[in-house]
């Protein structure tokens, strides 16, 4: 929008003691961030430190006035009012739910609302053009006129950035963009913002991945309770994901799983040849033949990359609520059990935490005592009339031994942190008392100190005997936890390794071929 | 404003529409020139609008779920003109009438709940071809003419609390009826504040319950007074009677028990609901058979107090249910909504009609004020909940009260729906 050079000027971005008040909380207080032409900038924080709250000041999202504080921008003050303001001035936000429209194709969301055009119609033949071009920028090898909603989480993140690209991006702002996919997808798309600055696009990326910004990060910006903490170059400062989350916790955190010791029984979970077919598809398996084992008190991690099947195995296993059931059985303690509906997978003593917590996993228009009664109703109630009694000591008894925070168990499950919200849906299974607990992602979007709590919580729960699978995409996290892991590929499970042989690379490795032995 | 917010519980829209009964009662008591709250009036408001309640309650279980049902009407219809030919033709007894018209309604609602809830069609489809599918029926059937029913039969849509006991000037069986509703409100109260306070969950100030306890009594007792001191030959009215014992039992269901925990539960996240075991498809039946089962009682009723059934019984009447329903605060994304509520959703409606009448205002002008009326409440509503929202959550999260106190250490897009929301 101006003749500004940026090269003239190293800074791009400076907000100066931004202030933003909502009503009864301060989010930010005199935050400060400087960010320099053509690096990359990561900002880090627990959830709920600001990082979000200041994009959003940036970008608009919260206009000029709603703020205190100044933007300069291009060496020049800046009053977004909303963001058709900040994009016109080349500052592009990727907001962590993409906002892509799932039943247009890819073209047409590249170019929504910013459609070329000639004489008042959209010329497709130049939007087909350019989207050709710029999803050869990003590296993304589909059809323009593929529907989003048949394409990976992954790749839509791809065309979110061709889309930021298609505004003539200068300032890009990636809000957690590796949340939702798998550590290839991951790379890729780490590779592609490392690519952009290279051709002089300046990112500031969110990430709770440290391992992440500690890779490809120039200067990192921490903000705790809504304050500006400190800047560290990474180069320079030597800085590691230790010193990060000293940085963002304001302490060291001696270990980041708590200290467990194993006890480990017998085998009571036995599931052979277990075959899925996938819901839609007819030809195409999405769990191929699998056998697996779970002993008491054990914690089995499953790792595979995005798509191979762990969630589709858990969720058909528990009480075939995914795709279509063809063979397989399953063994408690020796003898067989039928798993055809929830309810039965539930009362034969299997628990599923989903990954999707917010559409799969909770009613929000609920409150935490609801929650933690829903799956196991039957339990509280005479001749199908609920004790609210019961409801209301159980949900309290479970707010105390997981130190949910809440002033009150009748709170609704919408307005708890991301950590608060998964300690109500453990309570919920918990509460259902399985003997078999699956956790799927269960610290996905949940800040570090919380996770050292559910990471407590599920090793106790193996300490009372019961068998507790954990499906991550966070390597570490399955190192650090499981007592045995398995691998799966396109479906099919591709190995075992016990705690002391399995590392990322040897994970790795399974996760990403074939089985060679059947 | 505050301690009259503590009285009603907090929920802005309840209290909204408490407080707008009240208002609207009040205002027509006035300009009525005190002919609102008579007891013939009182009286005729009940017998002319119960029907409308009943469905309202059936229609608030079916919002709640996600669905809506707008064959009421046309099913009421049918069902009347089937249990009247049935009483003439076949020369069954009232009450075998009365138990074949809701066998009538079940047998609707299977058809339409099957479709719903098995086959997956949305039920707006389901219902709009139910809608004209029944009124054929009704008009096929009763080769679209007017059928009488027997004295018997009309005593469900018309008939009174009978005179009783000795002679004290009211109508003692109302009086009686009159007392254990107090006597009823006052027991479970205690019992909850008592209950809950060795939980050591929060109770209300105590000034709080007793004013609230003297303001229901009080409303309970002066109601009565006006049920008991109709003119001779009438009383509390049987459809009622009728309205508040499915109040009192749907309410209950609703609240207290698994499946009524399963309706709200498959309105707010289906998914989510379907993972923790609930059953969905047959929650969705049943709500739908319900519907159709209530839709038929109120068909009766009504050919009962208009003595005879007719081809254009009915019409319109689903949309006076869903009127009520969400003026009564239900969301039309479901999950949110109580019986309660929709009755006084139906009370606000029907008061402003029967007002207006006496004020001698004309169909045409009171239709606009009753549409008006409607988008003021949930309008009003969406303002009090959403103020400049934009994000998706913020929507999904738009049947949220206020009143949200924040801690510094939630997470980032918690705080900022909550920030949004106020």
């Amino acid at each position: 929008m101006t003749s500004l050079d940026t090269q003239g000027d190293p800074i791009l971005l400076e907000m100066r003691s931004i202030t933003k008040e909502f009503p009864g909380v301060k989010a930010l207080s005199n935050v400060s961030l400087r960010v320099m032409a053509g690096e990359i900038h990561a900002i880090c924080g627990e959830n709920g430190a600001g990082k979000s709250t200041l994009m959003k000041v940036l970008s608009g999202v919260y206009g000029y006035g709603s703020y205190t504080g100044d933007i300069v921008y291009m060496a020049e003050t800046q009053q977004f009012k909303d963001i058709r303001a900040s994009e016109a001035a080349g500052i592009v936000i990727i907001h962590q739910e993409l906002a892509l429209i799932p039943e247009l194709s890819i073209m047409e969301n590249i170019f929504l609302g910013n459609e070329p055009t000639k004489w008042g119609v959209i010329d497709w033949a130049e939007a087909r053009k350019r989207s050709l071009e710029l999803l050869a920028r990003v590296g993304l090898r589909e059809d323009p006129d593929t529907p989003i909603k048949e394409i990976g989480v992954g790749k839509q993140q791809l065309v979110e950035i061709a889309k930021a690209l298609n505004k003539s991006v200068r300032l890009l702002i990636l809000d957690e963009p590796t949340a939702a996919l798998n550590e290839s997808d991951s790379q890729h798309l780490l590779d592609l913002i490392l690519g952009l600055k290279g051709k002089g696009i300046t990112s500031i990326i969110i990430s709770h991945k440290l391992n992440e910004i500690e890779q490809i990060a120039d200067e990192i910006t921490i903000i705790r309770d809504g304050k500006s903490i400190e800047t560290l170059n990474v180069k320079r400062d030597g800085v590691d994901e230790d010193r990060i989350i000293k940085g963002m916790v304001g302490r060291t955190l001696e270990s980041r799983f708590p200290d467990h010791e194993p006890k480990i029984g017998e085998v009571f979970f036995e599931v052979k040849d277990w075959t899925v077919g996938h819901p839609q598809i007819q030809d195409r398996l999405i769990c191929k033949g699998s056998n697996f084992y779970v002993r008491r008190g054990e914690i089995v991690g499953f790792a595979g990359l995005m798509g191979a099947g762990r969630t589709e195995l858990a969720r058909s296993l528990f009480g075939h609520s995914y795709g279509r059931f063809i063979k397989g059985q399953v063994y408690k303690d020796g003898k067989p059990v039928n798993l055809r509906s929830v309810r039965a997978a539930i009362d034969a003593g299997l628990g599923y935490v989903t990954e999707d917590r917010k559409s799969l996993g909770l009613n929000l228009l609920d409150d935490i005592k609801t929650t933690t009664v829903s799956a196991a109703l039957n339990k509280i109630s005479n001749y199908t009339v609920v004790d609210t009694r019961k409801e209301f000591s159980v949900a309290e008894e479970y707010r105390k031994s997981l130190r949910t925070k809440t002033p009150s168990v009748e709170e609704g499950v919408a307005k708890l942190s991301g950590g608060n919200q998964q300690k109500v849906v453990l309570a919920k299974w918990m509460f259902t008392d399985p003997d078999l607990l699956i956790l799927d992602e269960p610290t996905r979007g949940i800040d570090v100190g919380a996770k050292f709590e559910i990471y407590g919580i599920i090793q106790r729960l193996a300490n009372q005997g019961k068998g507790v699978i954990v499906i991550s995409s966070e390597l570490p996290e399955l190192l650090g936890l499981s007592d045995r892991i398995y691998t799966i590929f396109e479906g099919a499970i591709t190995g075992v390794l016990d705690k002391n042989e399995a590392s990322q690379e040897s994970l790795m490795k399974l996760m990403t071929s074939a089985r060679k032995t059947a | 404003m505050n301690a009259l917010k503590k009285l009603f519980g907090g929920n802005t829209r309840q209290f909204g529409m408490i407080f707008a009964l009240v208002a609207l009662i009040v205002f027509f008591q006035i300009f009525t020139g005190g002919r609102t709250l008579t007891p013939g009036n009182v009286i005729n408001l009940f017998n002319g609008n119960s029907y409308i309640l009943i469905l309202a309650i059936g229609m608030v279980l079916v919002i709640i779920a996600g669905h809506i049902d707008l064959s009421v009407g046309s099913v009421a219809a049918f069902v009347g003109v089937s249990v009247a030919l049935a009483m003439r033709d076949w020369g069954i007894p009232w009450y075998m009438g009365v138990l074949f018209g809701l066998v009538l309604g079940a047998v609707i609602g299977a058809w339409q709940g099957l479709w719903t809830a098995y086959v997956g069609i949305p039920a707006f489809i389901v219902t709009l071809a139910g809608m004209l599918l029944f009124r054929g029926f009704n008009q096929f059937v009763g080769k679209s003419n007017t059928i009488p029913v027997s004295k018997e039969f009309q005593f469900i849509g018309s008939g009174y609390l009978p005179e009783v006991g000795p002679d004290t000037g009211f109508n003692n069986l109302t009086v009686l009826l009159g007392l254990v509703a107090v006597a009823f409100v006052i027991i479970m109260s205690l019992r909850a504040r008592a209950s809950n306070k060795a939980l050591g969950a929060d109770v209300p100030e105590l000034w709080v319950e007793v004013t609230k306890l003297v303001l229901i009594c009080g409303a309970i007792l002066y109601a009565t007074y006006l049920f008991a001191t109709g003119r001779p030959g009438t009383s509390f009215p049987i459809p009622g009677l009728i309205l508040a014992v499915l109040v009192l039992i749907y309410g209950f269901i609703a609240d207290k028990t698994v499946l009524g925990r399963h309706v709200y539960a498959v309105g707010g996240n289906r998914h989510a609901a379907e993972l923790s075991g609930v059953q969905s498809k047959k929650v969705n039946f049943m709500v739908m058979m319900n519907m159709s089962i209530l839709a038929g009682l109120a068909g009766m009723i009504f050919v009962a107090r208009s003595t005879a059934s007719g081809p254009f019984d009915g019409v319109g009447w689903e949309l006076d249910a869903i009127a009520a329903v969400f003026i009564g605060g239900a969301a039309v994304t479901g999950g949110v909504g109580t019986v309660i509520g929709s009755i006084v959703g139906g009370l606000v409606m029907a008061v402003l009609n029967n007002g207006l009448q006496l004020l001698g205002v004309g169909a045409d002008l009171t239709q606009i004020i009753k549409g008006l009326v409607l988008l003021a409440a949930v309008a009003f509503d969406v303002y009090n909940k959403s103020q400049g929202k934009r994000s998706i959550t913020g929507l999904l999260l738009k049947n949220f009260g206020r009143n949200n106190e924040i801690k510094p250490d939630e997470t980032t897009s918690t705080k900022e729906v909550i920030s949004k929301e106020a």
